[in-house]
C-alpha cells in the first residue's frame, strides 16, 4: 500500500522574509468585475520551469523572491527549486545550483543571497505551497491586499504549508545550461501596435521605435516608467477602458509606462500599443538603468512565437541524474 | 435600442478592444452601457473558456483570450455578425438592471469639498445635495481598486474637475465627484476626487458570497441619511 502524502503547516518557517517575496501561481483571472488585476509571476517563463522541474502542475503555488535576502527553517522531507533571477542558493551553508531541483530535509536552513544578475527568482517546492485561494488563485497582490496569506507579503515567522511527498524522487532534474537565460540590461521589446497607435503621428511612433528609453527609479510590479525620447498624442480627453497585459501608456509629459501583471484593470491615458509578453518575462529581469528598446511586431508573428516558445517549452531537454 | 456600431481595435497580443457608437468609443450613453453588455454575454457564450477576461468600461470592452484556444480572427468574425441589425440577440442576452439604494450621509465634516462645489456652481450646499440625489446613475466601469464603480453622468452643473494635488488619503466610504462621475472609495486610498459625503455600506467583502454591492449596467440611487442613521448602520467618522 502506498502512502499518502502529508500536509505540514509550517512545512517551511521563515526566518527572513528578505526585500519583496510573494506567493505566486500563474495569476488570477475573470475577477476583472469587481476591479481585481491579474497578479501572477513577473517572469512566467522562471516561475513555469521551476515547476516543470518538480513535476508540479503548471499553475502550482512558488515562491517570487525579488532580489533575495530570504532564509528560510525546512520542517519537511521534500525538492525544491531555484529558478530565474541568479540568486545565490545555500542549503545549511553549502552552495547549490539554480534551475536544478534539491533535497531537504527536517532542520535544514535555505539561504538566499542577492542577485548576482536578474531580480525575481521563483523557489517551487514539490506540490507546490498549500495555500487557500482568494478569488480562484493564491497570487498575491499586495496593493488590493488580496491573495497569499492575509493579502500580505512574506513577513518573517510566516509558516507556509506544503504536502511532505510519500516518496522522494529517484533522480534529480537539471535544465541543461545553455537553455538558461542570461538576464541582460539591455533589453529590445517587441511591441504589439494598437488601442490609440493612431493618435500618435507616423514621427511619434518612429521615435518610439527608434529611440533608447531607460527605466527609471519608478518601477515595480505595477509598472516600469520609463525616460527618454518624450513622445505625444493628438489624443484629447478619454473615457477609461481596460488595460491589457504590457500595454503601453503616454501620460502628457510623453515618457512611456509599461503596464504589468499588477497594473490597475481600467485607465484614461492613451496608449500605443503592448508589449509581448515573452519580453516582459525579460523586462521583469531588470531594474533601474535598464536601457530599453522596442520594435513592432504583428499580432499574427506574436501569434506565431507564442506557440513556437511553447512547443519548445515541452521539447527542452532535462537532465535526469541520479543523486 | 439602437442600431449596434462596433470599432474592433488590437489591443495586445491576445486582446482585441471593442469600441461602441458612432463617435467609436468616445461618448457615453444608457443605450451603449446596454449594448456593451449584450456583446459581452454573447462572447462569453459563445467562447466560454477561451476567454481570459472581459472589462467593460464607458464605451468599450476588452477582449482577452486564451491564445492557444483562440485567435483574434474568430473573435473579429464572431463579433462583427452578431451586431449586425438582422443578428437576434436580444434571445440569448439578457440585460440586468439591478437598482440598488446607497444611502450617503452628507455632513460638512465628511462633504470635505462640498462648499468648494456650491461656490463654483454657484448654487447652496444643499443644493448641490439634492442634484447629487435627484437622479438614477448608472454603474459604467469598475476598476481602480477592488470594489471602484465609476457611476455616471452626474448633473452637469455639479460636474467639478478632480483636484490639482490628489488627496494622500481618502478615507473608506468616501462619496466623490470627478467630472461627470460619481463614486464610492471602497477603501481608504489616495485619491483626487471631489468627496461630498459618506456611505456606511462596504463595497467591497471578500468574505460574503455577494462581494459588491453592484455589477457593471446596475443602477445606483443615492439616499440622503442623517448623522444617527449613518452611525447606527455601521458608519465610521
Amino acid at each position: 500500500m502506498s502512502k499518502e502524502p502529508l500536509l505540514i503547516a509550517d512545512a517551511f518557517f521563515v526566518e527572513k522574509a528578505g526585500m519583496l517575496t510573494l506567493l505566486q501561481d500563474a495569476g488570477r483571472f475573470g475577477q476583472a468585475n469587481l476591479g481585481l488585476t491579474h497578479g501572477g509571476p513577473a517572469d512566467a517563463h522562471a516561475f513555469y520551469w521551476a515547476n516543470r522541474l518538480l513535476d508540479n502542475a503548471p499553475n502550482s503555488c512558488a515562491l517570487e523572491i525579488t532580489v533575495g535576502g530570504l532564509i528560510l527553517k525546512s520542517n519537511i522531507s521534500s525538492c525544491i527549486c531555484l529558478t530565474g533571477a541568479n540568486i545565490p542558493l545555500k542549503i545549511n551553508g553549502q552552495l547549490r545550483a539554480n534551475w536544478q531541483t534539491h533535497q531537504v530535509k527536517k532542520g535544514d536552513m535555505l539561504e538566499f543571497g542577492f542577485a548576482e544578475s536578474g531580480i525575481k527568482a521563483y523557489m517551487a517546492v514539490a506540490g507546490g505551497f498549500q495555500v487557500d485561494k482568494q478569488f480562484g488563485s493564491v497570487s498575491t497582490v499586495v496593493r488590493e491586499s488580496v491573495g497569499g496569506l492575509s493579502g500580505l507579503a512574506i513577513q518573517p515567522e510566516d509558516k507556509l504549508p506544503a504536502y511532505e511527498p510519500a516518496q522522494q524522487p529517484s533522480h534529480k532534474k537539471q535544465l541543461e545550461e545553455s537553455q538558461q537565460p542570461n538576464y541582460s540590461d539591455d533589453v529590445l521589446l517587441r511591441v504589439v501596435l494598437g488601442y490609440q497607435v493612431d493618435s500618435f503621428s507616423k514621427v511619434e511612433q518612429l521615435k518610439f521605435l527608434t529611440s533608447s528609453y531607460q527605466v527609471s527609479k519608478q518601477w515595480d510590479r505595477m509598472g516600469y516608467r520609463l525616460e527618454g525620447e518624450p513622445i505625444s498624442s493628438t489624443q484629447t480627453a478619454m473615457l477609461s477602458e481596460g488595460i491589457a497585459l504590457g500595454a503601453v501608456q503616454i501620460p502628457p509629459d510623453g515618457q512611456p509606462i509599461i503596464l504589468m501583471h499588477d497594473r490597475q484593470t481600467i485607465g484614461g491615458y492613451p496608449k500605443i500599443g503592448s508589449v509581448f509578453s515573452l519580453d516582459l518575462n525579460k523586462l521583469a529581469q531588470c531594474g533601474q538603468g535598464t536601457s530599453v528598446s522596442f520594435k513592432a511586431i504583428t499580432m499574427e508573428d506574436a501569434h506565431n512565437e507564442l506557440h513556437l516558445d511553447r512547443y519548445r517549452f515541452e521539447q527542452a531537454s532535462i537532465i535526469e541524474t541520479a543523486w | 435600442m439602437s442600431q449596434f456600431n462596433v470599432k474592433i481595435t488590437t489591443a495586445s497580443e491576445n486582446s482585441l478592444i471593442l469600441y461602441f457608437g458612432e463617435s467609436e468609443g468616445r461618448v457615453v450613453s444608457d443605450d451603449i452601457s446596454q449594448q456593451i453588455q449584450i456583446v459581452k454575454q454573447l462572447i462569453e457564450l459563445e467562447f466560454q473558456t477561451a476567454i481570459i477576461e472581459l472589462i467593460p468600461s464607458y464605451a468599450s470592452l476588452l477582449v482577452t483570450f486564451d491564445p492557444f484556444l483562440l485567435d483574434h480572427f474568430k473573435i473579429r468574425h464572431f463579433v462583427t455578425q452578431a451586431v449586425l441589425p438582422n443578428a437576434n440577440h436580444s434571445s440569448d442576452a439578457t440585460l440586468s438592471e439591478k437598482v440598488v439604494e446607497l444611502p450617503v450621509y452628507y455632513g460638512e465634516e465628511v462633504g470635505l469639498d462640498l462648499s468648494r462645489i456650491a461656490e463654483c456652481a454657484k448654487l447652496t450646499v444643499e443644493q448641490v445635495i439634492a442634484k447629487h440625489q435627484a437622479q438614477d446613475y448608472r454603474v459604467f466601469a469598475i476598476g481602480f481598486a477592488p470594489g471602484f464603480g465609476y457611476l455616471g453622468q452626474v448633473d452637469e452643473q455639479i460636474a467639478t474637475p478632480r483636484l490639482a494635488t490628489p488627496r494622500s488619503a481618502v478615507p473608506k466610504g468616501a462619496v466623490a465627484i470627478a467630472d461627470q462621475q460619481t463614486a464610492i472609495y471602497p477603501a481608504q486610498s489616495p485619491g483626487g476626487w471631489n468627496i461630498i459625503g459618506r456611505c456606511p455600506i462596504d463595497m467591497f467583502t471578500p468574505e460574503q458570497q455577494q462581494v459588491m454591492p453592484f455589477d457593471v449596467g446596475d443602477i445606483v440611487r443615492f439616499k440622503k441619511i442623517d448623522k444617527q442613521t449613518f452611525i447606527s448602520m455601521g458608519g465610521q467618522l
